[in-house]
């Protein structure tokens, strides 16, 4: 049996395909199933795994998810479903919801700790100080150390009024 | 300087130099980033492309790593221009499909690289040889700092540097390092090492093919997380892992001399012969023999090999850099002929 594809070498290789719920087996050379094999590898990525986990911990129902649009860009969650990319750096805001286990399950953290970019440096330190305090503040209420809640308090306190454009909205 | 250029020059990484570079072939860091208010590369128009593309060039020049670097259009370049820069580990090879909004900037030692229009507006990569992942490290820093001096990034305060995949979110750092292991494939531990080093959060990769079936016992592995750790954790966690990883690989290389000198001596001097006399030879046993050709130059066995010529011989006997040396298009066999010239030649 020769290839499927060159035609010209003989068919050592044989693969099944499943296109459109469709199943079809080639029968292939080594060289066009080396190159075959490759093209399948790099159509299935990280982002096709992803894409699974995007009904993960959906506290909203997934048809409802679904139809969300990004205002910005257009791109609906619907797609990024599909193909486990956002559309623009908005899209984060506006699927948070839906994106917040999913980020939780990949790096098991939920926020950002590393560089930040000098251009906003000023006005973001700020609001990340503050929504580092914020955190330190809810576990001493957790552990009931209400002192330390207070004192952390009157520090963020001070912080806003230094700064005021740093306000975290929460 | 032009693209061909390179091919006759050895790109720093490939020297063979740096720490532990018997067993480390290469550290590499890359950046993802964004610019702020456009669109992911793959969801936005021809003009916000042609924007990213303009941006993204006028502040090159900001950077001074990037003195003198080269600027390409993907729709500039042949698909075997395309490839031969893949093979030389300059570009992902994402970057060869659909390339009318596509570019590279490569810095004229192939150390860094960005791309353009790939996943993300900007992918900034820096590559070295051997165990140098702080030292990249430190370049990429200094080299996101000077660009976000022109460039505004997308960033959030609570996820960092956003991405196209949030996979990248974060740090949108991914720092990976290649190694050459292979004593630990022949006393058959690599399984077991590999296997713990997936489970402390790395990524591992045969370098040429699949997981541990890797031919040339090649193998990258990478950081998985980018968000919830600082960059210098990323890269002092996936230090202290490989480290470890190499000793391993070097008490085994000791022990393979001291119980098995005589079958590993024969196994480096087989890989040798075949190479030297070949006529006809296909990538894939390449890449195998070479591995054991690398072995042997580190252990000393071979006087006049050097462990540079070894490893540059892993990139130009790849199809792209044959066809580019023969100045034309080549079939499989044709280029099987070639390498195998090509090979003899280099050992001579």
């Amino acid at each position: 049996m020769l290839c499927e594809i060159c035609g010209k070498k003989e068919a050592t290789v044989h693969l099944t395909e499943v296109i459109n719920e469709q199943m079809r087996k080639l029968n292939l050379c080594e060289d066009c199933a080396r190159e075959k094999g490759a093209e399948m590898e790099e159509h299935f990525g990280l982002s096709d795994l992803l894409a699974g986990l995007a009904d993960l911990g959906a506290t909203v129902k997934p048809e409802a998810a679904v139809t969300i649009k990004c205002p910005k860009c257009g791109f609906s969650y619907s797609d990024f479903k599909k193909i486990g990319r956002l559309g623009c750096s908005e899209c984060y805001e506006v699927f948070k919801k839906q994106l917040t286990p999913i980020l939780k399950r990949i790096h098991s953290a939920d926020r950002h700790v590393g560089k930040v970019p000098i251009q906003v440096g000023k006005t973001v330190k700020g609001v990340k100080d503050l929504q580092d305090l914020r955190l330190q503040m809810e576990k001493a209420i957790q552990s009931e150390e209400f002192e330390e809640a207070a004192r952390i308090r009157d520090k963020m306190k001070e912080l806003e009024k230094k700064n005021p454009e740093s306000r975290d909205k929460k | 300087m032009t693209l061909d250029d390179f091919l006759h020059q050895e790109s720093e990484w490939l020297k063979g130099t740096g720490p532990r570079s018997n067993i480390v072939m290469s550290s590499r860091t890359r950046l993802a980033r964004n610019l702020e208010g456009l669109p992911y590369s793959h969801w936005a128009d021809k003009k916000q492309l042609e924007t990213i593309l303009d941006s993204v060039r006028g502040a090159m020049d900001s950077v001074s790593f990037l003195k003198g670097s080269m600027f390409f259009r993907m729709k500039d370049l042949s698909d075997i221009d395309k490839v031969f820069l893949v093979e030389r580990h300059l570009m992902s090879p994402e970057h060869t499909r659909s390339g009318e909004y596509k570019a590279l900037i490569v810095d004229p030692k192939e150390i860094v690289s960005i791309m353009v229009n790939e996943e993300d507006h900007l992918r900034i990569q820096v590559l070295q040889s051997g165990f140098n992942i702080k030292e990249t490290w430190r370049i990429i820093d200094e080299i996101d700092t000077a660009l976000s001096k022109k460039l505004s990034f997308a960033y959030s305060p609570k996820w960092g540097y956003l991405t196209a995949c949030p996979t990248n979110v974060g740090t949108g750092l991914r720092g990976s390092i290649m190694l050459h292991l292979p004593a630990l494939v022949f006393t058959a531990q690599i399984e077991r090492v590999l296997g713990a080093t997936a489970k402390l959060g790395l990524n591992i990769r045969g370098f040429y093919g699949e997981g541990t079936e890797a031919s040339g016992n090649l193998f990258q592995i990478s950081n998985q997380v980018s968000m919830g750790r600082t960059e210098d954790d990323i890269i002092d966690n996936l230090e202290r892992i490989i480290d470890q990883i190499v000793s391993r690989e070097d008490s085994s290389r000791n022990t393979l001399i001291s119980k098995n000198k005589e079958a590993l001596t024969d196994r480096i001097w087989r890989a040798y012969g075949t190479l030297k006399s070949a006529h006809i030879i296909t990538s894939r046993e390449t890449v195998a023999l070479l591995s054991a050709i690398r072995l042997g130059v580190d252990l000393g066995v071979f006087k006049d090999l050097n462990r540079e010529m070894v490893t540059e011989l892993f990139i130009s006997t790849q199809p792209a850099h044959l066809q580019k040396l023969s100045g034309k298009i080549l079939t499989a066999e044709e280029r099987d002929v070639k390498r195998a010239d090509l090979i003899r030649e280099k050992l001579k």
